[in-house]
C-alpha cells in the first residue's frame, strides 16, 4: 500500500513540478522515476496498466506544451525502445550476436526518404514525391524491406558461431553506411552525403502539431512491438529460439529448424527496426548516412544488454536510460555548470568561469558513458530488470568468483 | 581500359599492401591472443593500439624541443620510441585486463564484451583529456625524422621509402620473436596451455591469471608497436584515430582464424593486400563507376566469401570447442 | 520482484527532489534582462576541434562587443551546446533552445546534416540561426526567413577555384578527391563541373573517408600525372594527403576549399603544402583585424583559431548587432524581431562585408584565393593573397 501510495504522490508531485519548472531537467527525470516506480511498485495490473496510460497518453503530452524538449526526449526514447526490442529478439532470445543492426534502421529510414521526397524522381524520372497518405502504406513497405534485408544477411552467417557472426554483422552495418554514402553515382539513389531531404509527413489527424503527432504514433508502434514480442516470446518459435541460444547443437539433435529459426529471428528483429525507420524519416524530414553509424549500432546492443538480455521491460528500461543519459542528464550537466559559470559562482573561492575549457563536462559524454558500461557489467551484469532465469545465474556468479553452476530453469 | 598503366602500378600497390598488412597483422596479434586464452573480443584494444602512437610522438616532441632530435641517431631513436610504446601499451592492457576484465571472468560472453566496448569510450575520450590539457592539441604531427623519408626510385613507378622499408623490418621483426617466444620457450608452452584448457594447465601448476596477464602484456606490447609504427609511417593522430584500424585488425583476426596467431598475421597481410588493391584499382577498372570508397565493402565481402567457403578463417581456429 | 528497488527508487526520487530544491534559485536568477546567445556544434567526437572553434570564436565575440547591448541594461550570455555532429541529437538540442525563451539567436551549426533538421526546429518560433560553416545550398534554398549564413556555399566556393585553375593556373589535367561529406562532396562536385565547362580535363574523381593511409589512392594519381590536385575536404585529412603525396615524389600543384584554411595545415604537411593555393572567403589574415583576432583568440585560448572560428566571431558580431538595434527600448526583442533586423543587417569585418539577401545568403561574397607561403604554423597569417573575385549567391531557384 505504502508503495502504491508513494509511487502515485510521486507521479503527481513531479508531473505538477514540471509545469512549474519546465526548464529543470532534473524534475523531468524525477517524473521518470515516477513513471519507473508505478511500473514497480505492488499494485493491482488494471491500477498499475491506468496509471501508466494516464502519464503516457495525457500527462507527458501535456508536459510537451510546456516544453517540448522533452516530448522530443520521450519520441526518441520510444524509437529506441522499438529498436532494443528488435535487437532484444536477435540477440537476448536468438543469442545471435548483431553488431550491425543499425543497417536495418537505415534500410526503413531511407525506403520512404527516397518515395517520399524528390529523390525518386533521379531514378524513376518523375512522378515523385508520392502523396503524404502513402506514409501509412510505407510503414508497411518499410518492414518488408527490412526484413527481407534481415533474411539476406542471415543467410550467408548460418554457418557461422558467435564470434565470427559478429564480425560479419559488423561488416554489414558499415555496407550499408558506405552504399547509403556512395550510392549518388551511377544513378542517384541515396544523394551519398548529402542526405534526402524535403521527406513527406503524413497528414496529422485532428490538426496535430508534428511534435505530438509523432509522440502519439511511436507510442502506438511500440505498444504493438511489446505485443508482438510478448506472444513471440511465449510461443513455439519463442522457444526455439531460446534453445539455439542455450546450446545450439543440441537444439538441433532436439529437431529445432536451425536454418528457419535463425532466419526468423533476424527478419523479425529487422522489421521492428524498419519500421521506426520510416517513422524517423518523416519525423527528421532529412536523414543523412550519419545517423546510421556502427556507434549508434553498439548504442542499441549496450541498450539492450544494460536493460537485460531477453527481457522486454529490460529493452525498455535499457533503450530509456541510455537515451536519456546522453540527450538529458550529461548535457543537463553541461548545462548546469554553464549556468554556474555565467553566474559567476565560486567554489572553494575558485571562480568557475575560469575552469579551462578543456574541463567542459560537454565534451566527456562518450567517457562517462563508458564508465557506466563498466561499472554496471561489474556489478550489475544481468541487466537492470532481467529475465528471472538469468538474475539467478548471474547473481549467483557475482557473489562467488567462479562460474556458476547450472541451476534448474525458473520462470 | 590502360592496361599499361594498370601493370605499371601494381609493384608500387604491392608495396603499399604490404606495409598496411604488417600493421594490421601487428594488430590483429593483440586481438587473436587474448581470444585464444579468454575466448573474449578485447575491443579497447584498439585504443592500446593508438595509445602506443602517443607515446611515440611524446617522446619525439620532448627530444625535438629539447633540440636534441636531430642529433640521435635514426635506429635509436626508433627503438626508444618502440621500446617505450611496447612498455606503456602492455602496462595499459594488463591493468584494463585486471580493472574490467577480471572481475568478468566466466560471465556470458557479451557481459565481457560491453565492458570492452565502455572501455574503449573511456580510453578514447581520456587520451584526449590528457592530450588537450598537455598540448592542448586534438590533431597530433609526428616530426618528421628526415633520413626516414628519403625515396629510392627503384623504376619510376616503383617508389619506396626508407621509412616503409624500416617499418616493414620492424613489424617482421617482431612476428619472428612473437613466433620465437610463443612456440620455444616455456612461458610461450604455458600460454599455449592455457588457451588449451585452463583446468587442466592450473592442474597441472600453471598460474593461470599470471599467464592471462601476460597474454594481454604481450598482446599490448604489440598493439603499442604498430602504433608507433602507424605513427611514423603516416604522422597524424588524433584520439579516435585507433577505432577503424583496430577494427580492421579485428576483421584480419577473424580473416585468419581467431585464436590463431599464424592466422592473425596472414590475416592481416590479406586484408592490407586487399584493401590497398581495392583503393588503387577499383576506380580504374570501374571507369570511376565505384571508386576507392568502396575498399571496405570490397574487403568486407572478400571477407564472407572466406568465412562461408571456411567458417572457421583461413587457417582455421584453434580455440576449444564449447562443451 | 522484490520491493528493494522500488524503495530504493523512491528515495532516489526523494534525493532528486533535493537537489531540485538546491537549484531553484539559480534558476529564477537567470530571467531577469538576460539575453542568450546559443552555440550548436559539435564538442565531442571527431569533429570537436572544429566544433570548438565555432564555439570560442562565438565566445570571445560576445566578451568582446557584448557592450553595447549590456549598455541598456541587458546581460548578454552564451549558452554552448554539443549537436555531437549527429542530426538527432540535434535536434533534440534545439527544442530544448526554443524551450529557454531567453535565447534569441542560435550561431551553428558545423555540419549541414544537422542544420537542415535542427532549422526546422527553429523556423517553428522563427528563432534566428546565423551559421557559420555550413555550405550546403539546401540550407537557404528553402528560403526559411529565420535562416542565414555568413559562409559561401558550395555551389559557389567551387566554381571560384575552377576559375583560379582554368584561367589563373592555367592547368590543362586536374585530379579531384573529396571526404564524401557533405561538404567536401559538395564543393568537390561544384568544382568539377565548372572545372570542365572551362574545358579543363577532369582525369579522375575520388571520394575517401580514409583518415591516415592515403597511399593506395595516391598511387594511380601519380601514374595519371595531372597538372592540379584539388582536395575537398577539410585540414585534417587534406594535409597528410598532400604530405603524402609530396613524399611519393608527386609534382602537380595543389588547391582546395577554406576547409584547409587553418594553420595546423602547415603544422601537419610541413613544407608539402608551400606553394599549394586555397579558396577562402575569410580575409587574408595579413588584414589587421583578422591578425588582431588571431592574436587575441591565442592569448585567450591558448592555440591558433581553428577553420570556422573567424566566422563564428562575425557571425555573432551580425547577431548582436541587430540586438543592439532594438534593444534601446529596455525591453527584450522578440525573436521574430531578431530574425529580421539580423536580416537587415550590414556588417564589415574580418571576411568582408556581410549583407544578407532574401535567401539567408551573403550578398556578393568576395572570395580570395590564397597560397601558403611558409611552412612555419605561426606564419600563417603571412600568406600571400593570390586572386580576388567578387561572386554572387545563386537566386532562388524554386
Amino acid at each position: 500500500m505504502i508503495q502504491l501510495a508513494g509511487a502515485v504522490v510521486l507521479l503527481v508531485v513531479s508531473a505538477l513540478a514540471v509545469a512549474a519548472f519546465p526548464r529543470s531537467i532534473l524534475v523531468f527525470l524525477l517524473f521518470q522515476t515516477a513513471l519507473l516506480a508505478v511500473y514497480l511498485a505492488r499494485m493491482p495490473t488494471w491500477l498499475r496498466a491506468a496509471l501508466l496510460g494516464i502519464a503516457l497518453l495525457v500527462m507527458m503530452p501535456l508536459i510537451g506544451l510546456y516544453n517540448g524538449y522533452y516530448l522530443e526526449v520521450a519520441t526518441q526514447v520510444g524509437i529506441f525502445v522499438a529498436l532494443a526490442l528488435g535487437l532484444n529478439i536477435v540477440v537476448g532470445l536468438a543469442g545471435l550476436l548483431d553488431l550491425g543492426y543499425v543497417a536495418f534502421f537505415a534500410v526503413g529510414a531511407y525506403s520512404w526518404a527516397i518515395f517520399g521526397s524528390p529523390q525518386a524522381n533521379a531514378v524513376f524520372g518523375g512522378g515523385f514525391p508520392l502523396a503524404p497518405i502513402w506514409f501509412y502504406v510505407f510503414l508497411l513497405v518499410g518492414l518488408g524491406v527490412a526484413a527481407t534485408t534481415g533474411v539476406v544477411l542471415g543467410l550467408p552467417v548460418l554457418r557461422l558461431r558467435g564470434d565470427y557472426l559478429a564480425i560479419v554483422t559488423l561488416g554489414f552495418g558499415e555496407v550499408i553506411r558506405v552504399l547509403a554514402n556512395n550510392l549518388d553515382k551511377p544513378i542517384n539513389l541515396t544523394n551519398g552525403p548529402r542526405g534526402i531531404t524535403p521527406i513527406a509527413r503524413p497528414p496529422a489527424p485532428f490538426g496535430m502539431p508534428y511534435p505530438e503527432y509523432f509522440y502519439f504514433l511511436v507510442l502506438a508502434i511500440v505498444v504493438v512491438v511489446v505485443l508482438v514480442n510478448r506472444r513471440l516470446e511465449d510461443s513455439h518459435i519463442g522457444r526455439a529460439w531460446e534453445a539455439i541460444r542455450e546450446d545450439e547443437l543440441a537444439a538441433q539433435a532436439m529437431g529445432v529448424p536451425l536454418v528457419r529459426a535463425k532466419l526468423l529471428a533476424f527478419a523479425c528483429g529487422a522489421s521492428f527496426a524498419g519500421v521506426m525507420g520510416v517513422v524517423f524519416s518523416a519525423k527528421q524530414v532529412f536523414i543523412n548516412p550519419e545517423s546510421f553509424t556502427f556507434l549508434e549500432s553498439i548504442g542499441v546492443l549496450a541498450m539492450v544488454i544494460l536493460g537485460g538480455m531477453g527481457s522486454i521491460p529490460g529493452a525498455i528500461i535499457g533503450a530509456t536510460v541510455v537515451t536519456v543519459l546522453n540527450l538529458q542528464v550529461l548535457k543537463g550537466l553541461s548545462l548546469w555548470l554553464n549556468e554556474l559559470k555565467n553566474a559567476g559562482v565560486t567554489v572553494l573561492g575558485w571562480n568557475l568561469a575560469n575552469l579551462p575549457t578543456q574541463l567542459e563536462p560537454a565534451k566527456y559524454e562518450r567517457m562517462i558513458f563508458g564508465i557506466i558500461l563498466v561499472l554496471m557489467m561489474i556489478f550489475r551484469p544481468q541487466g537492470i530488470l532481467p529475465v528471472r532465469r538469468r538474475q539467478r545465474e548471474l547473481a549467483a556468479r557475482a557473489t562467488t568468483s567462479e562460474a556458476p553452476e547450472t541451476v534448474a530453469p525458473a520462470r | 581500359m590502360d592496361f599499361a598503366l594498370l601493370a605499371n602500378i601494381l609493384p608500387q600497390v604491392l608495396i603499399d599492401g604490404l606495409i598496411l598488412g604488417f600493421m594490421y597483422a601487428l594488430i590483429a596479434l593483440g586481438y587473436t591472443m587474448v581470444y585464444g586464452v579468454l575466448e573474449f573480443i578485447n575491443f579497447a584494444h584498439s585504443e592500446i593500439f593508438i595509445v602506443g602512437a602517443f607515446v611515440g610522438v611524446e617522446i619525439l616532441l620532448s627530444l625535438k624541443s629539447a633540440g636534441i632530435l636531430d642529433g640521435l641517431p635514426w635506429p635509436v631513436v626508433l627503438l626508444l620510441l618502440l621500446v617505450a610504446g611496447m612498455a606503456v601499451s602492455g602496462a595499459l592492457a594488463v591493468t584494463v585486463e585486471r580493472v574490467a576484465y577480471r572481475p568478468l571472468r566466466g560471465a556470458p560472453r557479451l557481459i565481457p564484451l560491453i565492458s570492452a566496448i565502455g572501455i574503449s569510450f573511456f580510453l578514447q575520450d581520456l587520451i584526449r583529456l590528457v592530450e588537450s590539457i598537455w598540448r592542448n592539441a586534438f590533431n597530433l604531427v609526428y616530426p618528421t625524422i628526415d633520413v626516414l623519408n628519403e625515396r629510392f626510385e627503384l623504376t619510376p613507378t616503383i617508389d619506396v621509402s626508407l621509412k616503409s622499408l624500416v617499418v616493414i623490418a620492424a613489424a617482421l621483426v617482431m612476428l619472428a620473436g612473437l613466433h620465437a617466444v610463443v612456440n620455444r620457450t616455456k612461458i610461450g608452452t604455458a600460454i599455449r596451455a592455457v588457451a588449451e584448457d585452463q583446468t587442466a594447465a592450473s592442474l597441472m601448476g600453471i598460474n593461470v591469471n599470471r599467464m592471462i596477464s601476460l597474454t594481454f602484456l604481450i598482446g599490448g606490447a604489440m598493439g603499442g608497436a604498430a602504433g608507433v609504427l602507424f605513427g611514423v609511417q603516416y604522422g597524424l593522430i588524433n584520439p579516435y584515430t585507433g577505432f577503424i584500424p583496430g577494427l580492421k585488425a579485428f576483421t584480419a583476426a577473424v580473416l585468419g582464424g581467431i585464436g590463431n596467431i599464424p592466422g592473425a598475421m596472414i590475416g592481416g597481410l590479406v586484408l592490407g593486400l586487399l584493401e590497398a588493391f581495392a583503393a588503387s584499382y577499383l576506380s580504374l577498372l570501374t571507369g570511376g563507376a565505384f571508386g576507392a570508397e568502396y575498399k571496405d565493402i570490397f574487403a568486407f565481402s572478400v571477407l564472407i566469401l572466406i568465412l562461408i567457403f571456411r567458417p572457421k578463417g583461413l587457417l582455421g581456429e584453434v580455440v576449444r570447442e564449447r562443451a | 520482484m522484490c520491493s528493494y528497488p522500488v524503495r530504493s527508487l523512491l528515495a532516489l526520487g526523494a534525493g532528486l527532489a533535493l537537489m531540485l530544491v538546491g537549484e531553484a534559485p539559480l534558476l529564477e536568477a537567470q530571467s531577469k534582462g538576460t539575453i542568450k546567445i546559443a552555440s550548436q556544434s559539435p564538442l565531442s567526437g571527431g569533429q570537436a576541434a572544429l566544433g570548438e572553434g565555432i564555439k570560442l570564436g562565438t565566445q570571445i565575440a560576445i566578451e568582446k562587443l557584448k557592450g553595447p547591448v549590456e549598455k541598456h541594461g541587458f546581460k548578454v550570455e552564451l549558452v554552448p551546446f554539443d549537436d555531437q555532429a549527429k542530426p538527432d541529437v540535434g535536434v533534440a538540442n534545439a527544442r530544448n533552445i526554443i524551450a529557454d525563451k531567453d535565447i534569441l539567436v542560435v550561431i551553428g551549426h558545423l555540419n549541414s546534416g544537422v542544420a537542415i533538421p535542427s532549422s526546422e526546429v527553429y523556423k517553428e518560433v522563427d528563432l534566428a540561426m546565423v551559421s557559420p560553416a555550413n555550405t550546403n545550398e539546401k540550407i537557404t534554398d528553402r528560403g526559411y526567413p529565420n535562416v542565414n549564413r555568413v559562409c559561401g556555399r558550395d555551389d559557389v566556393q567551387g566554381p571560384v577555384g575552377a576559375e583560379f585553375a582554368a584561367n589563373t593556373l592555367k592547368v590543362k589535367t586536374a585530379y579531384i578527391v573529396h571526404d564524401k561529406t557533405t561538404y567536401g562532396q559538395g564543393v568537390a562536385e561544384a568544382f568539377r563541373k565548372d572545372l570542365e565547362k572551362k574545358g579543363v580535363k577532369v582525369i579522375g574523381f575520388d571520394g575517401t573517408e580514409e583518415k591516415s593511409n592515403f597511399d593506395p589512392i595516391i598511387t594511380p594519381i601519380k601514374a595519371k600525372n595531372p597538372d592540379l590536385i584539388y582536395f575537398g575536404g577539410i585540414y585534417d585529412q587534406g594535409a597528410p594527403f598532400f604530405k603524402q603525396a609530396r613524399e611519393k615524389g608527386i609534382k602537380s600543384k595543389f588547391l582546395g576549399p577554406d576547409g584547409l584554411d587553418s594553420s595546423d595545415l602547415v603544422k601537419i604537411a610541413g613544407k608539402a603544402v608551400v606553394g599549394m593555393y586555397y579558396t577562402t572567403a575569410a580575409a587574408p589574415a595579413s588584414s589587421t583585424q583578422a591578425k588582431q583576432f588571431a592574436d587575441e583568440f591565442k592569448k585567450k585560448f591558448g592555440k591558433s583559431p581553428e577553420p570556422y572560428a573567424a566566422e563564428s566571431y562575425v557571425a555573432t558580431a551580425i547577431a548582436l548587432k541587430a540586438l543592439e538595434s532594438l534593444v534601446s527600448g529596455g525591453k527584450a526583442p522578440s525573436r521574430s524581431e531578431v530574425a529580421k533586423a539580423i536580416r537587415k543587417v550590414k556588417y564589415t569585418g574580418m571576411t568582408g562585408t556581410i549583407e544578407f539577401d532574401d535567401k539567408g545568403d551573403p550578398k556578393k561574397a568576395s572570395y580570395y584565393v590564397l597560397q601558403v607561403s611558409s611552412d612555419n604554423p605561426e606564419k600563417w597569417s603571412e600568406n600571400k593573397e593570390a586572386k580576388r573575385l567578387a561572386i554572387a549567391a545563386p537566386a532562388a531557384t524554386k
